[in-house]
């Protein structure tokens, strides 16, 4: 082998420093990607030559209990590209603003020397206005100086909240967790000025619905090591080596453990491949196949084999015990509400007695009001919130009788609903009766029901199914082949693996799920179906099992100090917090196109559920269950001064001078007139995300409607015939925003339709803290190098946005403003129990009772001139303690120790207040008073939940509570969160987060009604719309859910169903357009196509296609592909238009849009419901979700293609 | 065993690959990121089944890479030294700039510079070649997850052998298959590049194996290019120089592992040093390939053989290498364990990269009445029904023997299945030691594939020898004098040419 030589020769060699030259660099810095991808990755960033030149991961995570790999690398292919953003030409350099808007208001200052009088006459004219609102989004960008640009803002700020009211400025900015100080910047900034924040979570459809209806928790979950702990993971609509790239080798490596692994997914994915077993189910349908296998678990495990296990589980954690009434109308029974403690004599007086509930022991046949229930939270005496096997009044101990199959008066037929065929069937439930004030009541328990539901034929009469086989048989598991596609042996065996390895394992069974489920329309009940499987066999709250939702980094982790800060909380302010997809719906106008949602959504017959959505937002709004800005027709800084000068600026009198108003139409709820003018929303200020084109659902109703530009929307209206309490204006107005602000790095479709674009400092150049629910760890961005050419962090913008509005407002709104801020009914306050029923007090059906019957009304005083020293100073309010999820501790010892020592000050008004001007003095303060990052308050925390739960929780506080972490800590390595009970987890001595395992392990209630997790909802609007029981709904059919009245089919076309998972090579849209991602796929974001559909459209890889429906539409290249079936198309979230994005031959030859122009929000109306237990408002908690993935288009080939 | 050399080498674990080409770009961050090195792809993701980058580089009847068999011996197979020579100015089986991709960029500044028009500004790609507007036909990783798989998937080098209705399966929706082969150069232990080159500007290096392409000496002809069946090798048309995969030696000199396997989210990756032979590489090279695999495996030396340390010794390894070698990943997953398998050892270059076989989802079949159905009955489905035909990982992994394929699959599994075993305990435990016995696994070596597998830390997956650089800079100067100096001097770029 004489030609292969070793070479050794080092003066041949010496050539070989090309290389090393390359890699030499001046030095590192740790940050991560302030991106919503729930990675929460730590990065080295490396600095040579004064610029960032790339960047590679961290390594250095804190190491979990020994038998856990470890958490290293984090990061992919996204977060590996970021650096190109830096220098790029998409980066923001310089304030932008549109040279149409620039020139008018440039003309107006010079006629009044004055920027509030100049923006005023701007507004005042409908011309000047129509104008750049034509302009935006059309090119034609000015560069200007910063002083200019915050002039300008400032000035809208100043007459919105003068003419219209402070209500009427609005913010997005999505996903805290990561990036949280940014983020807090402006909403602190908002929430100060009394403008009005978006929710994101829920408009991102991203909120788990299910969640808070079974576990009153927004969402929690196990972090990704977790995944290592469990024995069989089912994976569905959730991509993980796409979507969770960071986490997805636990899921590898417990397979090498021998964990089984089985994923759910129409198309043939990225994590299809890794698993043991790849189910090809219908896409969204996997509803069917768990309602079918819970049927099997509770026939085989529960009924026949009775494994202890579940049996015992199920008792202790859950409401199947719990009593529940039949209502008889007729001679038909149907189930009703859970039977309320005081209706039997016993407790007829007990304190809360509408909202404690009833059990039955099984020993001596007695009825037991078991503790935990949200009347005994919300109690005087505190201490018997817990699942102790007691009874809250008496405190005697007994054990739940599940069933009454054994012991009944009585086994009547009572009514079931199955919604796929719109009929009702009969089954045998034991019943007992029992004598109450109001007659005989019948009762059963909550598992007997649901064994009825589901179809278990326990010799009682009615319409059972006859087996397994039996097709006809709602939920069996042949039934579910008409919809899944699976076949009954798959369906059984999985089921039986499932249970057996729950049972040998106490509760290792995991669901690993995502977006591809959640953004269903009937979302909520697929989730439920499959927990409904995971309770049933104990595997909530238990070390590698959970629900276990990953979609948007919704784990804020220091929730308490953070909250405070973000919110303005600490100077004593309530929040104007919006719940998002109803302020869309409303207010750009995609109600008017939506029609009556009781054709697409599958509901019994009544009043309640057959409204339009419109309707019950409206009825919400007045009820306190949802919140609504603006608020009302006037001024709320008018209303003030109004009732100042009347005299009734004091509390009850200040809402019965608002009450009244409305009750005689002087005063009317924004939402009832949302297209008149007074009502609009006003200014927009967009940071930290991309609120026009990835985050807007609808994009092309946002066009029209709020921006006023050209869109390729062509749907008509149709709500008109629908709609009772809306207000309906024949002609739907066209932008309705004065003005757009985007704080961005880079030129993003968001930026290119914004009137001003503010440069915001990167992820490299800026202090900030990152979260996430996917591990356990709290860990920094840094500044690698200073913000590069004139951007800013955005703590700095929002700081100077502040300061230059308090300047104008010395001229223009100086003295103290009285607003009236409405808040809805929230979770985790006494509102939880505050309506036992649905009335109305508007139609006289209740009493007006503002925080009762209805929402609050709280008055506040507002100084503009001091809204910068108050943004730059951490105000009092924190001495009253901070807290979050219902647990709230004292705090003033550390914050007397910002005030004294080495930190900065700042004086109001003659008192001393500590210093976060700067954002590292921001940081500080949030690790300080934080209990997950300050052992103290840890302690504290826990203290506080002794107290409510009466448990006790001393060995959950952190061994060494002088554990305080400060920014400069993170800096050098991330730090592991301590316990808290913040959080339902437990993390203590290097073990893996799982959510709930505090409340198995501790006995702390669920912040539910009963306390337990439930299986049933007995909320009136459920049991309305059907939904009170697991149950299968079938998807709303695309010929009546809208969005192709108009578009054509000419023969070339094909209806496809247009799934929009997370793709491959971007986070959202972010990432998409750098040169690498681009480059790794295929240019642009191609519209994935089958062979077979393609080939009917005469269709080949890489040929042009239009995507469209009524909406708008998306022009793209087909990838072609064996992996995709028929009858779908897979569009991955999400494109801008801002690249390889060709005009549309189908409309007018305009520019297409991006994925969200093909969509339009519609709501499910049962998720409205407020002020009852867990079904109440908390923003990102609970709501209707902007779902999507029900949504149809045409596909066609697009012969020409323009530019 | 008098003529011992070192080599670093690497082990893939396909099964647990994401193929999220985070390996690529970090690659690309650092060394490719420049005009003329624009569709280089030092590291490169491949979705299997398909085409490839550059497109079909597995058929040498196109390329003609590697070697082939002449009797006893073996020749390039295309241009070498000799047959370069002859046609040094006519070099035809190079890839064109269609089987690799015209890269392109986009005109990012009209979104700032467009004036105020009727209509909405756009970024066009436009090709960084021409600067034309252009609409981009193939890429890196063009078929990416089966992207255009009527084009790319079924045109897959290795379905040849299969049967048509084989291969139709493999393109079902319920049967279908798919899953990532990551590549890097495979630093030959004879590499076809080397003894191609004209110019002797390709060299391996004596202290780890590394190939490196002199920047300074390279004429760029080319030889490498065509002569590397890996297509590993690529031509900087900006420099004139042809540049490759370089391991990140600056990193390994340092003990980084290179920036591919640092930041390989799957933890996939492993390296090591392996001992090996040299005197018998003809031999190995130029066996049937029948033996091929064997041979290839049988040169390596157990670090552990007191005579394989003397004579490494006598060799001049390094005492500090030796010990590394006997915590080599590599040596445990590729010699101990028998589960890692070189990329088409077929070409003969002896290449030293070894990918333990993805185990993939059980097969399935849809019913006459258009129902899926799961093929198998027990907790995990028997491994005689495959997703992916065994001939097809064979024809990739083996030359061809399948049997070696069927045997590292059962290994993975019955280690699977003993771990089941270990922390469920719900199958048949004298199930599960028969399993174990058929593969040649004590439990306790089965728990250390585990862990190895599952559990790894950074230092376990990556075993990097000292690189005692201090030796290697005092043969050219005093170590202590170079350390006040190093880094002082000017930097020059590569010049076409001399």
């Amino acid at each position: 082998m004489s030609w292969i030589k070793d070479l050794i020769s080092p003066k041949a060699r010496q050539w070989e420093e090309f290389y090393r030259n390359r890699w030499q660099h001046d030095k590192t810095v740790r940050s991560t990607h302030g991106v919503n991808c729930t990675g929460g990755c730590s990065w080295n960033i490396h600095v040579k030559d004064g610029i960032v030149v790339w960047e590679s991961q961290a390594l250095d995570y804190p190491l979990l209990e020994d038998s856990l790999p470890n958490y290293e690398p984090r990061g992919c292919q996204r977060g590996i590209s970021f650096s190109w953003y830096l220098y790029s030409p998409v980066r923001v350099k310089y304030p932008m603003i549109r040279g149409a808007l620039i020139d008018i208001y440039r003309a107006e200052k010079e006629k009044t020397r004055d920027a509030m009088l100049a923006w005023e006459n701007i507004q005042q004219n409908p011309e000047l206005r129509k104008r750049y609102q034509k302009a935006r989004g059309k090119g034609g960008f000015r560069r200007i100086e910063w002083n200019e640009a915050l002039e300008i803002v400032a000035a809208a700020n100043i007459y919105t909240a003068k003419k219209h009211g402070p209500d009427r400025v609005v913010g997005f900015s999505p996903i805290p967790a990561m990036s949280m100080m940014s983020f807090a910047a402006g909403s602190r900034f908002l929430q100060l000025f009394g403008g009005v924040n978006l929710s994101f979570y829920d408009w991102y459809c991203d909120l788990p619905n299910s969640f808070p209806e079974i576990w009153g928790e927004q969402t929690d979950v196990g972090e990704s090591a977790d995944w290592y702990n469990a024995k069989f993971v089912a994976v569905m609509g959730a991509n993980l080596g796409m979507t969770r790239t960071p986490d997805v080798h636990f899921f590898a490596e417990s397979r090498h453990n021998g964990t089984k692994t089985v994923v759910f997914s129409p198309d043939f994915s990225m994590v299809a491949k890794y698993a043991d077993q790849w189910i090809p189910v219908h896409a969204g349908q996997d509803g069917a196949f768990w309602m079918a296998v819970t049927h099997i678990i509770l026939k085989e495990a529960h009924h026949e084999q009775q494994v202890p296990y579940f049996i015992n589980y199920t008792k202790k954690y859950t409401d199947a015990p719990f009593l529940v009434e039949l209502e008889k109308e007729g001679d038909k029974y149907t189930p009703g509400r859970l039977v309320r403690a005081n209706r039997i004599k016993k407790y007829k007086n007990i304190e809360n007695g509408d909202w404690k509930f009833l059990n039955i022991d099984e020993k001596t046949n007695e009825f037991i009001c078991p503790r935990g229930s949200s009347g005994h939270r919300w109690q005087e005496k505190k201490g018997n919130w817990n699942l102790q096997s007691n009874d809250g009044e008496t405190g005697q101990e007994y054990s739940p009788l599940l069933s009454l199959i054994d012991k009944h008066d009585e086994v009547l037929q009572i009514e079931f609903t199955r919604f796929e065929q719109k009929q009702t069937m009969k089954r045998g439930v034991p019943v007992r009766f029992l004598e109450t004030e109001d007659g005989k009541l019948a009762y059963t328990t909550v598992y007997d029901l649901m064994m009825a539901q589901y179809g278990i034929d326990r010799g009682l009469s009615g319409e059972f199914p006859t087996g397994y086989d039996d097709a006809s048989a709602v939920y069996t598991p042949a039934w579910q082949e008409i919809y899944t596609g699976i076949s009954t042996g798959t369906v059984i065996r999985f089921a039986r693996e499932w249970y057996n390895t729950a049972s040998v394992t106490n509760g290792k069974c995991m669901v690993i799920i995502g977006a591809g489920i959640n953004h269903w329309y009937h979302s909520n009940l697929i989730y439920r179906s499959a927990t409904m499987a995971l309770i049933l066999t104990g595997c909530i709250g238990v070390n590698g099992g959970g629900m276990n939702h990953y979609v948007g980094q919704e784990k804020l982790a220091p929730q308490d100090s953070w909250g405070t800060i973000m919110s303005g909380k600490d100077w004593k302010i309530p929040p104007r917090f919006q719940q998002t997809p109803i302020w869309h719906y409303i207010h750009s106008d995609q109600w008017r196109y939506d029609g009556n949602q009781a054709d697409y959504n599958t509901v019994p017959e009544n009043a309640f559920s057959t409204q339009h959505s419109a309707d019950l937002i409206a009825k919400s709004v007045r009820n306190g269950w949802m919140p609504f800005y603006p608020q009302y027709n006037k001024n709320p800084l008018d209303l003030g001064k109004k009732a100042q000068e009347a005299g009734m600026a004091e509390g009850s009198k200040m809402q019965d001078f608002i009450v009244n108003q409305l009750k005689t139409g002087e005063l009317k709820y924004a939402v009832n007139q949302p297209d008149n003018e007074e009502n609009f929303p006003r200014v927009w200020y967009i940071w930290r995300g991309n609120a026009l084109m990835s985050s807007a659902k609808g994009h092309e109703y946002f066009l029209k409607h709020y921006l006023g530009t050209h869109h390729n929307n062509i749907a008509d209206e149709v709500a008109k015939e629908f709609v009772k309490e809306i207000e309906w204006k024949e002609n739907a107005p066209e932008g309705k925003m004065d003005l757009v602000v985007d704080l961005n790095f880079r030129m993003d479709t968001s930026a290119l339709y914004s009137d001003i674009v503010l440069p915001a400092a990167s992820w490299y150049e800026k202090a900030d803290l990152n979260s996430t629910d996917m591990h356990s760890f709290i860990h920094p961005l840094s500044a690698a190098i200073p913000p590069v050419w004139e951007s800013k962090p955005d703590w700095e913008i929002f700081r100077e946005i502040a300061r230059v509005t308090s300047e104008l407002a010395k001229v223009h709104l100086p003295g103290v403003q009285l607003d009236l801020v409405n808040t809805p009914i929230n979770h985790d306050s006494k509102g939880e129990i505050a309506q036992t029923e649905i009335k109305d007090w508007f139609t006289g059906e209740c009493e007006p009772q503002p925080g009762k019957t209805m929402h609050n009304i709280v008055p506040v005083e507002r100084d503009y001139t001091k809204l910068y020293d108050r943004f730059i100073s951490l105000g009092d309010g924190v001495r009253n303690g901070v807290g979050a999820h219902g647990v709230s501790f004292q705090c003033e010892d550390f914050y007397d120790k910002l005030l004294n020592g080495e930190k900065k000050v700042n004086t109001i008004d003659g008192q001393v207040y500590p210093s976060i001007r700067e954002d590292v003095e921001a940081i500080d303060a949030v690790l300080l008073l934080s209990s997950l990052t300050n052992g103290k308050l840890s302690e504290r925390a826990y203290k506080t939940a002794e107290k409510n739960t009466g448990i006790d929780l001393s060995r959950l506080r952190p061994q060494n509570n002088d554990a305080l972490l400060t920014y400069k800590d993170l800096q050098s390595q991330p730090r592991r969160l301590l316990n808290s009970p913040l959080w339902s987890g437990l993390v203590e001595n290097g073990r893996a987060y799982s959510a709930f395992s505090y409340n198995i392990e501790y006995l702390v209630p669920w912040r539910t009604l009963t306390g337990r997790q439930h299986f049933y909802l007995d909320h009136q609007g459920y049991i309305a719309f059907g939904e009170h029981l697991p149950t299968y709904k079938p998807s709303p059919r695309p010929e009546v859910y809208g969005d192709l009245r108009k578009s054509v089919n000419d023969g070339a076309a094909k209806l496809l169903n247009v799934l929009t998972p997370h793709g491959k090579w971007h986070i959202h849209s972010t990432y998409g357009d750098t040169l690498r991602m681009l480059t790794l796929s295929r240019g642009m974001e191609p519209c994935w196509l089958s062979e077979k559909d393609a080939a009917s459209m005469g269709i080949k890889d890489n040929d042009w296609v239009e995507v469209l429906n009524d909406n708008g539409v998306y022009c793209t290249r087909a990838c072609v592909s064996s992996r995709i079936p028929a009858g779908i198309c897979i569009v991955y979230h999400s494109p801008e238009r801002t690249y390889s994005v060709p005009k549309s031959p189908s409309r007018n030859n305009r520019r297409a849009g991006g994925h969200n122009s093909l969509t339009r929000v519609h709501l499910k109306p049962n998720l409205l419901v407020g002020g009852y237990g867990q079904f109440t408002f908390h923003m990102n908690y609970w709501g209707p979700v902007g779902v999507n993935r029900d949504t149809f288009v045409l596909v066609k080939k697009m012969e020409q293609v323009q530019f | 065993m008098k003529n011992i050399r070192s080599q670093i080498s690497m082990v893939f674990h396909l099964d647990k690959c994401i193929g999220c080409h985070t390996c690529s770009i970090a690659c690309k961050n650092t060394w490719t990121d420049r005009k003329g090195a624009e569709y280089m792809w030092w590291n490169n993701v491949e979705t299997k089944p398909g085409t490839g980058y550059p497109r079909k580089w597995e058929d040498q009847e196109i390329y003609k890479g590697g070697w082939e068999k002449k009797h006893s011996s073996i020749d390039l197979k295309g241009v070498g030294k000799i047959k370069g020579m002859k046609k040094l100015f006519h070099n035809t089986h190079m890839p064109t700039m269609d089987d690799y991709y015209e890269p392109w960029n986009y005109q990012y500044e009209k979104l700032f510079d467009a004036p105020e028009g009727d209509d909405q500004p756009t970024a066009e790609p436009v090709s960084m070649i021409t600067g034309e507007k252009i609409t981009p036909k193939s890429g890196p990783n063009w078929d990416d997850d089966l992207g255009g798989s009527a084009e790319y998937a079924r045109k897959d080098f290795n379905i040849r052998d299969l049967s048509p209705a084989e291969q139709e399966t493999m393109f079902q929706l319920e049967r279908m298959v798919m899953f990532y082969v990551p590549r890097i150069c495979n630093h030959c232990l004879n590499a076809a590049c080397v003894a191609a080159c004209p110019s002797g500007a390709i060299y391996k290096r004596g202290e780890d194996g590394i190939v490196l392409v002199n920047q300074e000496r390279c004429r760029a002809w080319r030889m490498c290019v065509t002569a590397c069946p890996y297509k590993k090798v690529y031509y900087n048309w900006h420099t004139g120089k042809s540049e490759k995969c370089i391991l990140c030696y600056p990193r390994l000199e340092t003990g980084q592992a290179p920036a591919c396997m640092h930041s390989c989210v799957g933890r996939i990756r492993y390296l090591g040093v392996l001992l090996y032979d040299a005197d018998r590489l003809q031999e190995v090279a130029s066996c049937d390939e029948s033996e091929l695999i064997d041979k290839q495996l049988s040169l390596y030396l157990d670090p552990n053989d007191p005579e394989v340390i003397a004579a490494a010794k006598k060799s001049g390894i390094h005492d500090s290498t030796i010990q590394a070698a006997q915590k080599s990943p590599v040596w445990k997953y590729v010699k101990e364990w028998g589960l890692a398998l070189p990329l088409h050892p077929e070409f003969r270059t002896l290449p030293n990269l070894f990918y333990v076989m993805p185990l993939l989802p059980a097969m399935a079949e849809m019913n006459e009445d258009n129902k899926y159905h799961s093929a198998g009955k027990s907790l995990w489905d028997d491994m005689e029904n495959p997703r992916l035909p065994l001939k097809y990982l064979a024809s990739l992994f083996s030359a061809g023997n399948v049997e070696v394929i069927a045997e590292i699959l059962k290994k993975l599994m019955a280690v699977r299945l003993h771990r089941r075993s270990v922390t469920v305990g719900d199958l048949q435990n004298d199930e599960i030691e028969q399993l174990l016995q058929n593969s040649d696994l004590s439990p306790e070596i089965a728990d250390d594939i585990y862990r190895l597998t599952s559990l790894a830390h950074l230092n376990d997956r990556f075993v990097i020898p000292p690189a005692h650089r201090e030796e290697a800079i005092e043969m050219l100067n005093e170590t202590h004098v170079h350390k006040g100096t190093t880094g002082f001097g000017f930097t020059k770029k590569p010049k076409r040419g001399l």
